[in-house]
């Protein structure tokens, strides 16, 4: 529990934890990016003022326990689904806020068709895709999106193509549909990007207050235990090797 | 109440958007289609969410969304799109989400075919997905029931926050009968839903879960959920009985097969054969103790099932050897005709 | 008086040095401090070099850090 700490006599604060924020520790390993994307969704959910009507939806994988770090309302979704559980909210209740937040395995390979369908509807939510080229929670494997030659639990020689298929571009595939509004792709490896996500994120939230429809914005993050890397060098692994295959930037902006 | 000549799966729909039905969520597939076609034409203009899904498994998804959210939804399929929704069903179940389910069950295992047929019966009452659950089951035999039981299966879902399922056929799905449609719902007798993700104002946060980490935990949850099933196995148990008071022998059937038992009855009884018919209406709670007790009072209780055997099973467990039960089914999409299960009847009284 | 104050969140810290690394003034550093999780947990070895940038805490994955400017050099920020 955090506790509540008095303003130290002649200064202000000027940053602390949102809102939004519960006040239960994240459950991620030490320095895993996942930490740096929740805490900018909240941000982005205290800036428009969106938290009492505001639903997630909580993902299998590393995000599941999301909803004790959100004060909002929360649904756990089952692996792959959390865009149709999405939809049925969001058709429910239009003047909800939802969101989903889900990871490569989840959004890119048990749940492509999920994802494609509410994308292709233009599904009026928010996606935050979270792409750490791997299967964070289970112990390792191989992801949709681990990168050529990356050794993961399930391809410990590294990822052949030839047996293994090719990081899956999904963020590119969704951005040719005519559904989405807004399809970006975003890091967080360093304060730069961070300020960047964050401003994408806010648009994607406020897409969906405007009424625009499907916005997702991917992140590339980093999974330090797994991949077998100190926090510091994992960032850098994707500053140098994760986006010169998935490189940042807007894929599809309505505007 | 209105009388009109309604098709099953058409009569299923109405009723269902006159029990306050608010989100349809669908994947087309035979023998149902006139309910999704019938959907799609009279829900939106009646203040209702139509969406053609990608997926069953997307649909049943969107059904645990709008449930969670709490509205009236409902999602229908036959059995091969039943078998992809388990996954939803088990978390809806679980999460203690109110839903209708529709099965129109056809011939399988696999593609099978679109003719009729009960053999998911141990999937609709044993569990089907994974994990220690239950649904409602409901199973009418005629068109005018099946309307009934469809409000019957919203009240009892929001009741007991138990997913309800009404588990039927193609036979029943196409044919026309007159129905009496159920009055329209007054909204403010459905019961509120405390627990729906509606946005957090003026309240604690609300979380539709069927996770928790901790074995005590979900240990917990597991026993609100039995406790939920006694309930309603004390409460809810339905069926109906035909000429059972001086019966020697007892047909069992439901659904269909219910109904087509009930003109063996009267051709056995012209017949002067002491013949008499145990239907259940809920599968699950299955009628064990008031089956058990015709058991005592007959020599022989006759299952005829469009399966082989599966609510035999259930049969055995109430009559726990008080009278013989033979059995008698049909597979593939056969239904037998009066007639032949009359030969059935013969080889046991007479 | 320094221009800027970096407050930790102890039992949130878990030790990942991302802030230490992230920080323009070499602020931060691992204290001699272990919190309950068993985690090294940071602290402002330099504290007179803040200026309240919030960088560190930017960057952190776990929310541990808040963030104090010297009220005379916060004028006029937003």
């Amino acid at each position: 529990m955090s506790v509540e700490v008095a303003v130290p006599k002649g200064y202000t604060r000027v940053f602390s934890k949102p809102r939004a924020l519960s006040d239960a520790g994240f459950t991620y390993c030490p320095g895993c990016h996942h930490g740096i994307i929740t805490r900018l969704v909240a941000e982005a959910i205290d800036e428009l003022g969106i938290l009492e009507r505001t639903v997630g939806i909580a993902p299998v994988g590393c995000a599941v326990f999301l909803d004790r770090f959100f004060n909002c309302d929360f649904v756990q979704a089952a692996h792959g689904r959390a865009c149709a559980v999405a939809t049925g909210i969001k058709r429910a209740r239009p003047d909800l806020v939802v969101f989903t937040y889900q990871g490569d395995g989840d959004l890119a390979a048990i749940g492509t068709a999920e994802t494609v369908h509410a994308a292709n509807r233009g599904e009026n939510i928010t996606v935050i895709f979270v792409n750490n080229g791997i299967y964070g929670m289970t112990g390792g494997e191989m992801a949709p999106t681990t990168l050529p030659g990356q050794r993961t639990t399930t391809t410990p020689a590294g990822r052949e193509p030839r047996l293994h298929g090719y990081p899956l571009k999904i963020s590119e595939m969704l951005a040719q549909l005519d559904g989405p509004a807004y399809i970006t792709r975003q890091a967080v490896f360093d304060h730069p990007h961070i300020v960047k996500a964050k401003r994408a994120i806010l648009k994607a939230f406020r897409n969906q207050l405007d009424g625009k429809g499907f916005s997702l914005v991917e992140i590339l993050s980093t999974c330090p235990t797994n991949w077998r890397m100190s926090p510091a060098e994992a960032g850098r692994w994707v500053a140098e090797e994760v986006t010169e295959v998935f490189p940042l930037g807007d894929l599809k902006d309505v505007g | 109440m209105s009388r009109v000549l309604m098709r099953g799966n058409e009569a299923i729909a109405e009723a269902a958007i006159r029990s306050g039905l608010k989100c349809y969520f669908c994947y087309p597939i035979t023998p149902q289609g006139e309910m999704v076609e019938y959907m799609a034409r009279e829900l939106p203009k009646r203040g209702g969410v139509f969406l053609q899904a990608e997926s069953e498994v997307a649909a049943i998804n969107m059904v645990y969304g709008a449930a969670a959210a709490g509205v009236r939804t409902m999602t229908s399929s036959s059995s091969p799109g039943i078998s992809l929704k388990q996954e939803g069903i088990s978390y809806i179940a679980m999460a203690r989400l109110p839903c209708v389910i529709v099965n129109m069950m056809r011939g399988g295992p696999g593609l099978g075919n679109i003719a009729p047929a009960q053999g998911d019966y141990f999937q609709a009452t044993k569990g089907g997905g994974h994990g220690d659950y239950r649904l409602i089951v409901l199973a009418p035999s005629t068109v005018p029931e099946a309307a009934e039981l469809v409000r019957l299966a919203f009240d009892l879902s929001d009741k007991y926050r138990v997913p309800a399922m009404l588990l039927a056929d193609g036979m029943i799905g196409q044919m026309m009968e007159p129905v009496e449609l159920p009055e329209p719902v007054d909204p403010d007798r459905i019961p509120p839903r405390p627990w729906a993700v509606t946005g957090a104002r003026g309240r604690p946060k609300n979380v539709v879960s069927s996770f928790d980490l901790e074995p005590e935990g979900l240990r917990e949850m597991n026993l609100v959920l039995q406790e939920t099933y006694r309930e309603i196995e004390r409460n809810e148990v339905r069926w109906e009985e035909v000429e059972t008071g001086d019966a020697e022998l007892l047909l069992v059937a439901y659904g269909t097969v219910g109904r087509i038992a009930k003109t063996v009855v009267r051709l056995a009884r012209e017949e002067g054969l002491p013949v008499g018919l145990f239907r259940p209406i809920t599968l699950w709670p299955f009628p064990y103790e008031p089956l058990r007790m015709l058991a005592e009072k007959v020599g022989t209780v006759l299952t005829v099932e469009l399966s082989a055997g599966q609510m035999w099973e259930d049969v055995r467990l109430a009559v726990e050897g008080r009278a013989e039960t033979p059995f008698y089914g049909e597979l593939g999409g056969v239904v037998p005709s009066p007639k032949r299960i009359l030969e059935e009847v013969r080889k046991y009284v007479g | 008086m320094p221009k800027g104050l970096v407050i930790v969140d102890k039992e949130r810290c878990k030790g990942c040095g991302l802030c230490i690394e992230a920080c323009p003034f070499g602020v931060l550093d691992f204290s001699s401090e272990y919190n309950a999780s068993g985690y090294r947990v940071v602290h402002m070895a330099h504290p007179e070099k803040c200026t309240g940038c919030a960088v560190c805490a930017n960057v952190c994955p776990d929310v541990a850090l808040e963030i104090y400017r010297e009220e005379s050099s916060v004028r006029g920020a937003a």
